[in-house]
Protein backbone atom coordinates (compact mmCIF):
# COMPACT_ATOMS: atom_id res chain seq x y z
CA UNK A 1 0.00 0.00 0.00
CA UNK A 2 2.74 2.61 0.32
CA UNK A 3 4.52 1.49 -1.95
CA UNK A 4 1.74 2.38 -4.08
CA UNK A 5 1.18 5.41 -2.58
CA UNK A 6 4.57 6.17 -3.53
CA UNK A 7 3.84 5.49 -7.21
CA UNK A 8 0.83 7.67 -7.70
CA UNK A 9 3.50 10.37 -7.75
CA UNK A 10 5.39 8.94 -10.19
CA UNK A 11 2.38 9.55 -12.52
CA UNK A 12 1.95 13.41 -12.41
CA UNK A 13 6.11 13.26 -11.91
CA UNK A 14 6.18 12.09 -15.38
CA UNK A 15 3.61 13.70 -17.08
CA UNK A 16 5.23 16.97 -16.23
CA UNK A 17 8.42 15.46 -17.35
CA UNK A 18 7.14 14.73 -20.50
CA UNK A 19 5.41 18.35 -20.82
CA UNK A 20 9.06 20.27 -20.00
CA UNK A 21 10.62 18.20 -23.04
CA UNK A 22 7.78 18.47 -25.32
CA UNK A 23 7.68 22.20 -25.10
CA UNK A 24 11.63 22.86 -24.79
CA UNK A 25 12.03 21.17 -28.05
CA UNK A 26 8.98 22.05 -30.07
CA UNK A 27 7.03 18.93 -30.08
CA UNK A 28 4.16 21.13 -28.57
CA UNK A 29 3.65 25.06 -29.02
CA UNK A 30 6.09 26.38 -26.12
CA UNK A 31 3.93 29.63 -26.46
CA UNK A 32 0.15 27.68 -25.38
CA UNK A 33 2.01 24.71 -23.41
CA UNK A 34 5.20 26.77 -21.60
CA UNK A 35 7.45 24.66 -19.67
CA UNK A 36 6.47 23.80 -16.26
CA UNK A 37 9.81 25.15 -15.24
CA UNK A 38 8.75 28.31 -16.28
CA UNK A 39 5.52 28.17 -14.98
CA UNK A 40 7.38 27.38 -11.09
CA UNK A 41 9.08 30.22 -11.98
CA UNK A 42 6.48 32.91 -12.63
CA UNK A 43 4.72 30.99 -9.66
CA UNK A 44 8.24 31.82 -7.39
CA UNK A 45 8.19 35.37 -8.75
CA UNK A 46 4.38 36.03 -7.92
CA UNK A 47 5.31 35.02 -4.71
CA UNK A 48 8.59 36.84 -4.29
CA UNK A 49 7.55 40.38 -5.80
CA UNK A 50 4.07 39.97 -2.80
CA UNK A 51 1.42 40.58 -5.71
CA UNK A 52 0.35 36.85 -5.08
CA UNK A 53 -0.14 37.93 -1.34
CA UNK A 54 -1.93 41.17 -2.01
CA UNK A 55 -4.51 39.12 -5.08
CA UNK A 56 -4.86 36.39 -2.94
CA UNK A 57 -5.30 38.29 -0.05
CA UNK A 58 -8.29 39.89 -1.28
CA UNK A 59 -9.78 37.25 -2.82
CA UNK A 60 -9.87 35.24 0.26
CA UNK A 61 -11.23 38.54 2.14
CA UNK A 62 -13.97 38.72 -0.24
CA UNK A 63 -14.52 34.73 -0.18
CA UNK A 64 -14.58 34.50 3.60
CA UNK A 65 -16.79 37.23 4.15
CA UNK A 66 -19.03 36.37 1.70
CA UNK A 67 -19.16 32.83 3.03
CA UNK A 68 -20.04 34.14 6.56
CA UNK A 69 -22.62 36.01 5.29
CA UNK A 70 -24.52 33.55 3.27
CA UNK A 71 -24.10 30.67 5.74
CA UNK A 72 -24.97 31.98 8.57
CA UNK A 73 -28.73 32.90 7.31
CA UNK A 74 -28.23 29.80 5.17
CA UNK A 75 -27.97 27.74 8.52
CA UNK A 76 -30.47 29.74 10.61
CA UNK A 77 -33.54 29.69 7.86
CA UNK A 78 -32.33 26.25 6.63
CA UNK A 79 -33.21 24.84 10.40
CA UNK A 80 -36.04 26.82 10.97
CA UNK A 81 -38.20 25.68 7.76
CA UNK A 82 -36.65 22.18 8.66
CA UNK A 83 -38.41 22.26 11.64
CA UNK A 84 -41.03 23.73 11.16
CA UNK A 85 -43.24 22.25 8.57
CA UNK A 86 -45.61 25.50 8.42
CA UNK A 87 -42.19 27.72 7.23
CA UNK A 88 -41.31 24.87 5.01
CA UNK A 89 -44.84 25.48 3.60
CA UNK A 90 -44.32 28.89 3.21
CA UNK A 91 -41.20 29.16 1.69
CA UNK A 92 -40.16 26.05 -0.12
CA UNK A 93 -41.59 27.43 -3.17
CA UNK A 94 -39.57 30.67 -3.09
CA UNK A 95 -36.51 28.89 -2.26
CA UNK A 96 -37.34 26.21 -5.46
CA UNK A 97 -37.78 29.51 -7.96
CA UNK A 98 -34.88 31.17 -6.58
CA UNK A 99 -32.53 28.60 -6.12
CA UNK A 100 -31.86 27.58 -9.73
CA UNK A 101 -31.27 31.40 -11.45
CA UNK A 102 -27.46 31.32 -12.19
CA UNK A 103 -25.94 33.90 -9.86
CA UNK A 104 -23.67 35.27 -11.85
CA UNK A 105 -26.89 36.77 -13.77
CA UNK A 106 -27.83 38.48 -11.23
CA UNK A 107 -24.49 40.21 -10.51
CA UNK A 108 -25.02 43.50 -13.03
CA UNK A 109 -27.84 44.37 -10.32
CA UNK A 110 -26.00 43.76 -7.86
CA UNK A 111 -23.70 46.15 -8.83
CA UNK A 112 -26.43 48.56 -9.52
CA UNK A 113 -27.50 48.23 -5.71
CA UNK A 114 -24.51 48.09 -4.06
CA UNK A 115 -21.54 49.76 -6.30
CA UNK A 116 -18.56 48.77 -7.87
CA UNK A 117 -16.70 47.95 -4.76
CA UNK A 118 -16.28 45.07 -2.58
CA UNK A 119 -20.22 44.98 -1.46
CA UNK A 120 -21.54 43.85 -4.75
CA UNK A 121 -19.21 41.06 -4.56
CA UNK A 122 -19.25 39.97 -1.68
CA UNK A 123 -22.86 40.15 -1.86
CA UNK A 124 -22.96 37.76 -4.98
CA UNK A 125 -20.98 35.55 -2.81
CA UNK A 126 -23.32 35.63 -0.13
CA UNK A 127 -26.05 34.64 -2.25
CA UNK A 128 -23.99 31.94 -3.88
CA UNK A 129 -23.04 30.20 -0.39
CA UNK A 130 -27.21 30.48 0.90
CA UNK A 131 -28.28 27.88 -1.19
CA UNK A 132 -26.73 24.96 -0.45
CA UNK A 133 -26.20 25.42 2.73
CA UNK A 134 -29.82 26.32 3.31
CA UNK A 135 -30.91 23.22 1.37
CA UNK A 136 -28.52 20.74 3.32
CA UNK A 137 -29.57 22.19 6.77
CA UNK A 138 -33.33 21.90 5.37
CA UNK A 139 -32.31 17.94 4.98
CA UNK A 140 -30.32 17.56 8.02
CA UNK A 141 -33.53 18.43 10.06
CA UNK A 142 -35.64 16.44 7.79
CA UNK A 143 -33.14 13.07 7.84
CA UNK A 144 -33.12 12.72 11.79
CA UNK A 145 -35.55 9.89 12.99
CA UNK A 146 -38.92 11.50 14.19
CA UNK A 147 -38.29 9.28 17.68
CA UNK A 148 -35.89 11.73 18.72
CA UNK A 149 -38.55 14.72 18.95
CA UNK A 150 -40.68 12.38 20.66
CA UNK A 151 -37.85 12.02 23.22
CA UNK A 152 -37.40 15.52 23.65
CA UNK A 153 -41.19 16.49 23.59
CA UNK A 154 -41.58 13.19 26.16
CA UNK A 155 -39.35 15.08 28.66
CA UNK A 156 -40.85 18.18 28.13
CA UNK A 157 -37.84 20.04 26.42
CA UNK A 158 -38.19 23.68 25.88
CA UNK A 159 -37.19 24.94 21.87
CA UNK A 160 -34.08 26.12 23.29
CA UNK A 161 -33.25 22.97 24.66
CA UNK A 162 -34.69 21.06 21.26
CA UNK A 163 -32.66 22.84 19.42
CA UNK A 164 -29.19 23.17 21.29
CA UNK A 165 -29.57 18.89 22.07
CA UNK A 166 -31.31 17.44 18.85
CA UNK A 167 -32.07 19.41 15.83
CA UNK A 168 -28.01 21.21 15.72
CA UNK A 169 -25.74 18.65 16.74
CA UNK A 170 -28.20 16.43 14.78
CA UNK A 171 -28.31 18.59 11.38
CA UNK A 172 -24.94 19.18 11.71
CA UNK A 173 -23.35 16.47 9.12
CA UNK A 174 -25.20 17.72 6.76
CA UNK A 175 -24.86 20.83 7.13
CA UNK A 176 -21.05 20.41 7.01
CA UNK A 177 -21.45 18.80 3.79
CA UNK A 178 -23.76 21.62 2.44
CA UNK A 179 -20.44 24.04 3.52
CA UNK A 180 -18.10 22.23 1.56
CA UNK A 181 -20.35 22.44 -1.44
CA UNK A 182 -20.47 25.84 -1.05
CA UNK A 183 -17.27 26.83 -0.27
CA UNK A 184 -16.17 25.35 -3.79
CA UNK A 185 -19.23 27.55 -5.31
CA UNK A 186 -17.85 30.60 -3.50
CA UNK A 187 -14.85 29.92 -4.66
CA UNK A 188 -15.99 29.73 -8.20
CA UNK A 189 -17.75 32.91 -7.67
CA UNK A 190 -15.50 34.94 -6.44
CA UNK A 191 -13.15 34.16 -9.10
CA UNK A 192 -15.44 34.62 -11.72
CA UNK A 193 -16.99 38.47 -10.27
CA UNK A 194 -13.20 39.49 -10.24
CA UNK A 195 -12.62 38.76 -14.16
CA UNK A 196 -15.83 40.40 -14.81
CA UNK A 197 -15.65 43.71 -12.56
CA UNK A 198 -12.23 44.18 -9.92
CA UNK A 199 -8.95 46.05 -9.37
CA UNK A 200 -7.94 43.29 -7.10
CA UNK A 201 -7.97 39.24 -6.66
CA UNK A 202 -6.69 36.30 -8.00
CA UNK A 203 -9.43 36.86 -11.09
CA UNK A 204 -7.74 40.35 -11.84
CA UNK A 205 -4.35 38.62 -11.91
CA UNK A 206 -5.77 35.84 -14.64
CA UNK A 207 -7.18 39.14 -16.81
CA UNK A 208 -4.44 40.87 -16.41
CA UNK A 209 -1.86 38.48 -17.72
CA UNK A 210 -4.66 37.42 -20.81
CA UNK A 211 -4.60 40.94 -22.15
CA UNK A 212 -0.44 41.28 -21.61
CA UNK A 213 -0.17 37.37 -22.46
CA UNK A 214 1.82 36.27 -19.95
CA UNK A 215 1.24 32.60 -20.10
CA UNK A 216 3.25 31.42 -17.76
CA UNK A 217 2.02 33.67 -14.67
CA UNK A 218 -1.67 32.74 -16.42
CA UNK A 219 -0.82 28.97 -15.76
CA UNK A 220 0.50 29.93 -11.81
CA UNK A 221 -2.16 31.47 -11.04
CA UNK A 222 -4.50 28.29 -12.22
CA UNK A 223 -1.96 26.71 -9.99
CA UNK A 224 -3.13 29.07 -7.36
CA UNK A 225 -6.58 28.66 -7.72
CA UNK A 226 -6.11 25.04 -7.40
CA UNK A 227 -4.00 25.03 -4.49
CA UNK A 228 -6.89 27.05 -2.66
CA UNK A 229 -9.40 24.65 -3.96
CA UNK A 230 -7.41 21.85 -2.33
CA UNK A 231 -7.36 23.41 0.97
CA UNK A 232 -11.05 23.82 0.68
CA UNK A 233 -11.85 20.26 -0.11
CA UNK A 234 -9.08 18.53 1.88
CA UNK A 235 -8.44 20.14 5.20
CA UNK A 236 -11.69 22.66 5.83
CA UNK A 237 -13.63 19.28 5.45
CA UNK A 238 -11.42 17.28 7.74
CA UNK A 239 -11.35 19.86 10.40
CA UNK A 240 -14.67 20.64 10.76
CA UNK A 241 -15.64 16.67 10.84
CA UNK A 242 -14.02 16.95 13.94
CA UNK A 243 -17.24 18.94 15.34
CA UNK A 244 -19.33 15.93 13.96
CA UNK A 245 -16.77 12.90 14.64
CA UNK A 246 -19.38 10.78 15.91
CA UNK A 247 -21.25 10.91 12.61
CA UNK A 248 -17.59 9.89 10.85
CA UNK A 249 -18.27 6.04 10.97
CA UNK A 250 -21.72 5.95 11.82
CA UNK A 251 -24.30 7.92 9.30
CA UNK A 252 -26.43 4.68 9.39
CA UNK A 253 -26.84 5.52 13.19
CA UNK A 254 -29.23 8.56 12.71
CA UNK A 255 -31.68 6.51 10.81
CA UNK A 256 -32.04 3.33 13.02
CA UNK A 257 -30.71 3.99 16.72
CA UNK B 1 -54.62 4.72 42.20
CA UNK B 2 -51.64 6.31 39.95
CA UNK B 3 -53.82 6.90 36.54
CA UNK B 4 -56.80 5.77 34.08
CA UNK B 5 -57.55 5.17 30.83
CA UNK B 6 -61.05 5.97 30.37
CA UNK B 7 -62.83 4.33 26.86
CA UNK B 8 -59.99 5.82 24.80
CA UNK B 9 -60.50 5.36 20.84
CA UNK B 10 -58.19 6.12 18.32
CA UNK B 11 -58.05 6.67 14.33
CA UNK B 12 -56.02 7.54 11.95
CA UNK B 13 -56.46 9.44 9.00
CA UNK B 14 -54.73 8.06 5.98
CA UNK B 15 -54.93 8.27 2.20
CA UNK B 16 -56.34 5.18 2.31
CA UNK B 17 -58.94 5.86 4.24
CA UNK B 18 -59.35 5.28 8.05
CA UNK B 19 -57.78 3.01 10.21
CA UNK B 20 -59.49 2.37 14.02
CA UNK B 21 -56.32 1.36 15.91
CA UNK B 22 -57.75 1.51 19.29
CA UNK B 23 -61.28 1.40 20.69
CA UNK B 24 -62.87 1.21 24.28
CA UNK B 25 -59.58 0.57 25.73
CA UNK B 26 -60.71 1.20 29.72
CA UNK B 27 -58.62 0.62 32.92
CA UNK B 28 -56.90 1.80 35.64
CA UNK B 29 -53.62 1.18 37.09
CA UNK B 30 -52.14 1.63 41.03
CA UNK B 31 -49.14 2.73 42.15
CA UNK B 32 -45.95 0.58 41.77
CA UNK B 33 -47.75 -1.48 39.56
CA UNK B 34 -46.11 -3.54 37.14
CA UNK B 35 -48.28 -3.70 34.26
CA UNK B 36 -47.59 -5.20 30.74
CA UNK B 37 -49.47 -5.63 27.57
CA UNK B 38 -49.68 -8.31 25.63
CA UNK B 39 -51.44 -8.88 21.87
CA UNK B 40 -50.83 -9.50 18.26
CA UNK B 41 -48.38 -7.17 16.15
CA UNK B 42 -49.98 -4.21 15.10
CA UNK B 43 -52.78 -4.20 17.93
CA UNK B 44 -51.74 -0.55 18.74
CA UNK B 45 -50.19 -1.36 21.85
CA UNK B 46 -47.60 1.16 20.93
CA UNK B 47 -49.98 3.95 19.96
CA UNK B 48 -51.48 2.93 23.63
CA UNK B 49 -48.52 3.97 25.28
CA UNK B 50 -47.78 7.39 23.22
CA UNK B 51 -51.37 8.24 24.13
CA UNK B 52 -50.71 7.57 28.12
CA UNK B 53 -47.56 9.24 27.68
CA UNK B 54 -49.15 12.12 26.04
CA UNK B 55 -46.88 12.43 22.73
CA UNK B 56 -50.50 11.53 20.81
CA UNK B 57 -54.27 12.88 21.42
CA UNK B 58 -56.69 10.36 21.45
CA UNK B 59 -59.77 10.37 18.82
CA UNK B 60 -62.33 10.31 21.96
CA UNK B 61 -61.59 9.12 25.57
CA UNK B 62 -58.74 10.43 28.30
CA UNK B 63 -56.17 10.04 30.06
CA UNK B 64 -56.63 11.42 34.00
CA UNK B 65 -53.97 10.95 36.79
CA UNK B 66 -54.53 10.52 40.28
CA UNK B 67 -51.71 12.76 41.67
CA UNK B 68 -50.70 15.84 40.49
CA UNK B 69 -47.34 16.50 39.47
CA UNK B 70 -44.75 18.56 41.63
CA UNK B 71 -43.28 21.45 39.58
CA UNK B 72 -39.94 19.72 37.49
CA UNK B 73 -41.27 15.79 37.98
CA UNK B 74 -42.54 13.93 35.29
CA UNK B 75 -45.91 12.81 34.58
CA UNK B 76 -44.17 9.88 32.61
CA UNK B 77 -41.42 8.72 30.75
CA UNK B 78 -40.92 6.41 27.69
CA UNK B 79 -38.25 3.84 26.44
CA UNK B 80 -39.05 3.78 23.14
CA UNK B 81 -38.68 0.71 20.73
CA UNK B 82 -36.14 2.26 19.13
CA UNK B 83 -34.71 3.66 21.81
CA UNK B 84 -33.63 7.17 20.37
CA UNK B 85 -30.40 7.85 22.01
CA UNK B 86 -28.80 10.52 20.72
CA UNK B 87 -25.77 9.33 18.37
CA UNK B 88 -23.80 12.65 19.03
CA UNK B 89 -24.05 12.30 22.72
CA UNK B 90 -22.01 10.59 25.04
CA UNK B 91 -24.12 7.85 27.61
CA UNK B 92 -23.34 10.13 30.04
CA UNK B 93 -25.30 13.12 28.69
CA UNK B 94 -27.83 10.41 27.09
CA UNK B 95 -28.76 9.47 30.69
CA UNK B 96 -28.43 12.69 31.80
CA UNK B 97 -31.03 14.44 29.35
CA UNK B 98 -34.38 13.63 31.26
CA UNK B 99 -32.46 15.49 34.13
CA UNK B 100 -31.19 18.37 32.32
CA UNK B 101 -34.61 19.25 30.35
CA UNK B 102 -35.94 19.39 33.94
CA UNK B 103 -33.37 22.26 34.92
CA UNK B 104 -31.20 20.27 37.02
CA UNK B 105 -27.06 21.43 36.84
CA UNK B 106 -24.74 19.78 34.73
CA UNK B 107 -22.83 18.66 37.87
CA UNK B 108 -25.57 17.14 40.12
CA UNK B 109 -27.17 15.27 36.77
CA UNK B 110 -23.56 13.73 35.78
CA UNK B 111 -22.44 13.04 39.08
CA UNK B 112 -26.30 11.23 39.06
CA UNK B 113 -25.72 9.71 35.98
CA UNK B 114 -22.39 7.96 36.89
CA UNK B 115 -23.98 6.54 40.09
CA UNK B 116 -26.66 4.86 38.26
CA UNK B 117 -24.33 4.08 35.54
CA UNK B 118 -21.95 2.59 37.90
CA UNK B 119 -24.87 0.59 39.29
CA UNK B 120 -25.63 -1.85 36.50
CA UNK B 121 -21.64 -1.84 35.48
CA UNK B 122 -21.43 0.84 32.73
CA UNK B 123 -19.52 3.18 34.36
CA UNK B 124 -16.75 2.85 32.33
CA UNK B 125 -18.84 3.35 28.87
CA UNK B 126 -20.06 6.99 30.26
CA UNK B 127 -17.62 8.46 27.77
CA UNK B 128 -18.48 6.14 25.08
CA UNK B 129 -20.77 7.16 22.34
CA UNK B 130 -24.31 4.60 21.90
CA UNK B 131 -22.78 3.74 18.77
CA UNK B 132 -19.82 1.91 20.57
CA UNK B 133 -21.83 0.18 22.97
CA UNK B 134 -23.35 -3.48 22.24
CA UNK B 135 -27.14 -3.83 21.98
CA UNK B 136 -28.00 -4.69 25.62
CA UNK B 137 -25.87 -2.00 26.95
CA UNK B 138 -27.96 0.60 24.91
CA UNK B 139 -30.99 -1.20 25.59
CA UNK B 140 -30.03 -0.27 29.43
CA UNK B 141 -28.61 3.37 28.74
CA UNK B 142 -32.15 3.88 27.73
CA UNK B 143 -33.92 2.79 30.20
CA UNK B 144 -31.63 4.20 32.37
CA UNK B 145 -32.27 7.41 31.00
CA UNK B 146 -35.88 6.92 31.64
CA UNK B 147 -35.51 5.98 35.38
CA UNK B 148 -33.08 8.81 36.40
CA UNK B 149 -35.93 10.85 35.19
CA UNK B 150 -37.89 9.73 38.15
CA UNK B 151 -41.46 9.67 36.44
CA UNK B 152 -44.87 9.07 38.26
CA UNK B 153 -44.91 6.18 35.58
CA UNK B 154 -42.36 4.41 33.04
CA UNK B 155 -43.85 3.27 29.73
CA UNK B 156 -41.25 0.86 28.23
CA UNK B 157 -42.66 -0.26 24.39
CA UNK B 158 -41.08 -3.64 23.67
CA UNK B 159 -37.51 -2.27 24.97
CA UNK B 160 -36.02 -5.71 24.62
CA UNK B 161 -38.25 -6.40 20.81
CA UNK B 162 -34.33 -6.10 18.76
CA UNK B 163 -32.14 -8.13 21.36
CA UNK B 164 -31.55 -11.86 20.67
CA UNK B 165 -33.18 -14.62 22.66
CA UNK B 166 -29.92 -15.12 25.53
CA UNK B 167 -29.10 -11.27 25.62
CA UNK B 168 -33.19 -10.96 26.49
CA UNK B 169 -33.10 -13.49 29.23
CA UNK B 170 -30.78 -11.92 31.05
CA UNK B 171 -31.74 -8.24 30.13
CA UNK B 172 -35.04 -9.07 32.11
CA UNK B 173 -33.48 -9.86 35.05
CA UNK B 174 -31.36 -7.37 35.46
CA UNK B 175 -34.54 -5.06 34.27
CA UNK B 176 -36.25 -6.78 37.89
CA UNK B 177 -33.60 -6.25 39.76
CA UNK B 178 -33.50 -2.27 38.57
CA UNK B 179 -36.82 -2.13 39.50
CA UNK B 180 -36.82 -3.79 43.00
CA UNK B 181 -34.52 -0.46 44.01
CA UNK B 182 -36.64 2.45 42.43
CA UNK B 183 -40.24 0.91 42.94
CA UNK B 184 -42.33 2.47 40.39
CA UNK B 185 -45.26 2.31 38.34
CA UNK B 186 -44.81 0.80 34.75
CA UNK B 187 -46.04 -0.55 32.03
CA UNK B 188 -44.37 -2.33 29.55
CA UNK B 189 -45.83 -3.82 26.24
CA UNK B 190 -44.55 -6.72 24.50
CA UNK B 191 -45.75 -9.80 22.52
CA UNK B 192 -43.92 -12.06 24.07
CA UNK B 193 -45.79 -13.72 26.56
CA UNK B 194 -43.00 -15.36 28.96
CA UNK B 195 -41.84 -12.58 29.42
CA UNK B 196 -44.89 -10.17 30.18
CA UNK B 197 -45.16 -13.22 32.95
CA UNK B 198 -42.40 -13.13 34.01
CA UNK B 199 -41.96 -9.71 35.08
CA UNK B 200 -45.96 -8.25 35.29
CA UNK B 201 -47.97 -8.05 38.02
CA UNK B 202 -50.71 -8.11 36.06
CA UNK B 203 -51.55 -9.07 32.24
CA UNK B 204 -53.66 -6.69 30.01
CA UNK B 205 -54.25 -8.83 26.65
CA UNK B 206 -55.22 -7.11 23.44
CA UNK B 207 -56.77 -7.99 20.36
CA UNK B 208 -56.16 -7.26 17.46
CA UNK B 209 -56.96 -4.49 15.30
CA UNK B 210 -58.82 -1.96 16.41
CA UNK B 211 -57.27 -3.18 19.70
CA UNK B 212 -59.15 -3.09 23.00
CA UNK B 213 -58.50 -5.28 25.79
CA UNK B 214 -60.07 -9.12 25.69
CA UNK B 215 -58.97 -9.82 28.92
CA UNK B 216 -57.28 -8.55 32.40
CA UNK B 217 -55.05 -11.09 34.43
CA UNK B 218 -53.47 -10.80 37.90
CA UNK B 219 -50.24 -12.85 37.63
CA UNK B 220 -50.05 -14.24 41.13
CA UNK B 221 -46.98 -15.32 42.19
CA UNK B 222 -44.56 -13.58 44.33
CA UNK B 223 -41.15 -12.07 43.99
CA UNK B 224 -38.28 -11.83 43.72
CA UNK B 225 -38.72 -14.15 40.59
CA UNK B 226 -36.20 -15.76 38.66
CA UNK B 227 -35.70 -16.82 35.03
CA UNK B 228 -36.49 -20.33 36.28
CA UNK B 229 -40.00 -20.03 37.47
CA UNK B 230 -40.51 -19.69 34.03
CA UNK B 231 -41.02 -23.97 34.03
CA UNK B 232 -43.48 -24.10 36.88
CA UNK B 233 -46.53 -25.68 36.13
CA UNK B 234 -48.93 -22.99 36.81
CA UNK B 235 -46.81 -20.27 34.94
CA UNK B 236 -47.14 -22.81 32.11
CA UNK B 237 -50.57 -23.55 32.27
CA UNK B 238 -50.86 -19.22 32.65
CA UNK B 239 -49.04 -18.92 28.95
CA UNK B 240 -51.45 -21.14 27.27
CA UNK B 241 -54.53 -19.30 29.28
CA UNK B 242 -53.21 -16.28 27.27
CA UNK B 243 -52.15 -17.78 24.29
CA UNK B 244 -55.36 -19.04 23.74
CA UNK B 245 -57.04 -15.38 23.49
CA UNK B 246 -54.82 -14.03 20.73
CA UNK B 247 -54.18 -17.54 18.72
CA UNK B 248 -57.02 -16.56 16.48
CA UNK B 249 -55.91 -13.34 16.19
CA UNK B 250 -52.08 -13.83 15.47
CA UNK B 251 -53.49 -16.64 12.89
CA UNK B 252 -55.54 -13.80 10.95
CA UNK B 253 -52.82 -11.49 11.25
CA UNK B 254 -50.67 -13.57 9.05
CA UNK B 255 -53.45 -14.91 6.82
CA UNK B 256 -54.00 -18.61 8.20
CA UNK B 257 -57.42 -19.74 9.01
CA UNK B 258 -58.76 -22.88 10.41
Amino acid sequence: MTLNRKLFWLIPAAVLLVWEIASRTGIIPALFFPPPSIILAAFVNLIISGRLAVHLGITLLRLGVGFVLGAIPGIAIGLAMGWSSDLYAFLDPFVSALHPIPKIAVFPLIMIIFGLGDWSKIVIIAITVFFPVLINSIVGVHQLNPVYFEVTKNYGASRWLTFKRLVFPGSLPMILAGIRIALNMALMITVMVELLNANQGLGVLLWFDWETLHVPELYAVLVVIALVGLVINTYIPKWLSRLAAWYEFHPEELITT
Amino acid sequence: MNFACHQISKTFTSRKGKINALRGIDFSVINQDFVCIVGPSGCGKTTLLKIIAGLIQPTSGEVTFTDSVEKGKLRSAMVFQDLGLFPWMSVLDNVALGLEIQGVGRRERQARASVFLARVGLASFIHSFPHELSGGMRQRVAILRAFLSDPQVLLMDEPFGSLDTQTRLVMQEELLRVWKDYHKTVIYVTHDIDEAILLGDRILVMSGRPGSIRADIPVEFGRPRQLADRDRPDLVSLHWQIWKIIEDEVRKEVGIVQ
